[in-house]
């Protein structure tokens, strides 16, 4: 749906900053495709450049097999119209009630006033405003003006809708339902959605790819599960150390079982094998004791994600088999010890 | 007799500040809009004409009142026909205003926030739809109340029009009270300025209150 190839952005200044460094972007239609950094790390100017608010150095951008770079600013703003965004401080217009917010891009596209109408009403019951229509900005909360920019940004029908940060400004509570929200009209209208963010639950709510951003760099990209299970640079480790406490105590690494042989090891659980007894059929099978000196489970979109650390105490005989076993099992597995 | 001369002069004081600040208004919009959306990062970025413009607007704001009004005469003869009377100081007044104007309207302009210009770049609309339905709705408030602080600017330039013959309150000021010793007179036409500006400043607070939903 959207490719990015070759993008470059260089801000200069005192100092140049390199904001975006060869960036290659792929992102899938009807997917919700997450970018994740620190700050600075160069994604909303990434994000940007997909409607081309920042005009790339180098690069070219295609949306839904059109290169958006080399169009005429004419032609750049039709295309604008079918895609959404949304930002983190909402940026609604303060002297517009709700509905005349809502509209405003329908009129920017020339939709007629009965049309408008019509279609105010609808995007209004979808996000769950009908009844601040008349309300202005000023007088609604942060959760209720970000679904005021989801609707607008909705408008015009777009075939991405691209959000930077849409829930930074909002308590988690809020958070949730602006997330539950985009997910369902990401499932409803199978548009593709964007959204930046540096808070990991937020890809693992409700993205199913997710990009890892460094120095304007993509260090890595994959399918979220990938990404969380089996993360290949540091960047994408940094980033989910901080999510699931993944540094163990190192006393407990490192205690002393009276000189007794054990093991410890990291399992990472995805989808139905988070379900499987298959830490008691190894400790059946294999005569070996088991500790649990840590575990969570956790829901990413729709699949139960469970993280386990054990630690194996038995003859070092037994503990080999009892890892090969759980090898065989296609449980992610880590030896720590 | 008194309050005959003093109701003839509050009217011309008023038929000059109204007419000027309509015109300042006229010509200061566009021209303050010029420069906030020719600045640099705006809208329709343009280093020469914000340049260009910004220099205009300085040098027309540097001219004293007294000398501007003097040095036009044949333009304002050119353009009304005579130089001297209230609709021939109407001219000067709005010629001095309009830079005045133009700034307000500028800073009134770079109050609305980027992000909301941005939003709607964002959903492909053209410059001259962001003028119109971003920027002037977003600033009517400051604008409001830019106009207000002219109108009242207006008020005082108005009583150096007596020296062209425009008539007012401020000139019958200075007749009367400073070259008459007539201080009586000095004292009602001050009052009448006085509550002159204060009705103006509640009108236009009260509009301003009115037009802001921040
Ligand atoms: N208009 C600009 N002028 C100069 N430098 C800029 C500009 N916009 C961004 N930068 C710089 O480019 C780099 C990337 O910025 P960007 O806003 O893309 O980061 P980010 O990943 O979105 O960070 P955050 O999480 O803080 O929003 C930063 O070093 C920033 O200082
Ligand atoms: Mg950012």
């Amino acid at each position: 749906m959207i490719h990015l190839k070759g993008i470059s952005k260089t801000y200069s200044g005192a100092r140049a900053v390199h904001a975006l460094n060869n960036v290659d972007l792929q992102i899938p239609a009807g997917k919700i495709f997450g970018i994740i950094g620190s700050s600075g790390a160069g994604k909303s100017t990434l994000l940007r450049c997909i409607n081309l608010l920042e005009v790339p150095d180098a690069g070219e951008v295609w949306v839904g097999g059109t290169r958006l770079d080399t169009l005429t600013p004419r032609e750049l703003r039709r295309a604008r119209q079918k895609m959404g965004m949304i930002f983190q401080h909402f940026n609604l217009l303060t002297s517009r009630t709700v509905a005349e917010n809502i509209a405003f891009p329908l009129e920017i596209a020339g939709v007629p006033a009965k049309e408008r109408q019509r279609k105010v009403a609808n995007l209004l019951e979808i996000v769950g405003l009908a009844d601040k229509a008349q309300a202005y900005p000023a007088q609604l909360s942060g959760g209720q003006k970000q679904r005021v920019g989801i609707a607008r940004a909705l408008a015009n029908d777009p075939q991405v809708l691209l959000c930077d940060e849409a829930t930074s400004a909002l308590d988690p509570e809020t958070t949730k339902s602006v997330l539950k929200l985009l997910q369902s009209i990401n499932q409803r209208l199978g548009l593709t959605i964007v959204l930046i963010t540096h808070e990991m639950p937020v890809i693992q709510e409700i993205c199913d790819f997710v990009a890892v951003m460094e120095n304007g760099i993509v260090q890595e990209t994959g399918p979220v599960i990938d990404v969380f299970t089996r993360p290949q640079s540091e960047a994408a480790r940094r980033m989910l150390r901080g999510t699931f406490a993944q540094n163990i105590p190192p006393e407990l690494l490192h205690r002393n079982n009276n000189g007794e042989p054990h093991r410890v090891l990291k399992l990472s659980f995805v989808g139905e094998r988070a379900h499987e007894p298959i830490i008691s059929q190894m400790v059946q099978h294999f005569k070996v004791d088991a500790n649990i000196l840590f575990g969570r489970i956790d829901q990413m979109k729709d699949l139960p994600f469970g993280m386990l650390v054990i630690e194996l105490v038995g003859p070092e005989e037994q503990l080999d088999q009892a890892v090969g076993f759980l090898e065989s099992q296609h449980v992610e597995l880590e030896v720590l010890v | 007799m008194l309050w005959q001369t003093l109701w003839q002069a509050l009217q011309e004081t008023l038929i000059m500040v109204v007419a000027s600040t309509l015109i300042a208004a006229l010509f200061g919009l566009p021209l303050g809009l010029a420069l906030a959306c020719t600045s640099p990062g705006h809208i329709l970025e343009n280093r020469v004409i914000s340049k260009l413009l910004g220099a205009i607007v300085n040098v027309g704001r540097s001219i004293p009142f007294i000398i501007l009004m003097v040095a036009i005469i044949p333009f304002t003869r050119w353009l009304v026909g005579t130089s001297i009377g209230t609709t021939a100081a109407i001219v000067p007044l709005s010629i001095a205003a309009i830079p005045f104007a133009a700034r307000l309207v500028e800073s009134a302009i770079f109050e609305i926030d980027r992000g909301v210009i941005e939003a709607a770049q964002s959903m492909g609309s053209s410059p001259w739809q962001i003028i119109w339905k971003v920027l002037i709705p977003e600033a009517r408030a400051s604008l409001v109340l830019g106009l207000t602080i002219t109108t009242v600017n207006l008020v005082g330039y108005s009583a150096m029009a007596g020296a062209i013959g425009g008539g007012g309150l401020g000139d019958l000021a200075i007749r009367f009270g400073y070259q008459r010793f007539r201080g009586d007179v000095m004292l009602q036409t001050v009052i009448l300025l006085v509550i002159l500006v204060q009705a103006m400043q509640m009108l236009g607070d009260w509009a301003s209150r009115k037009l802001s939903k921040r």
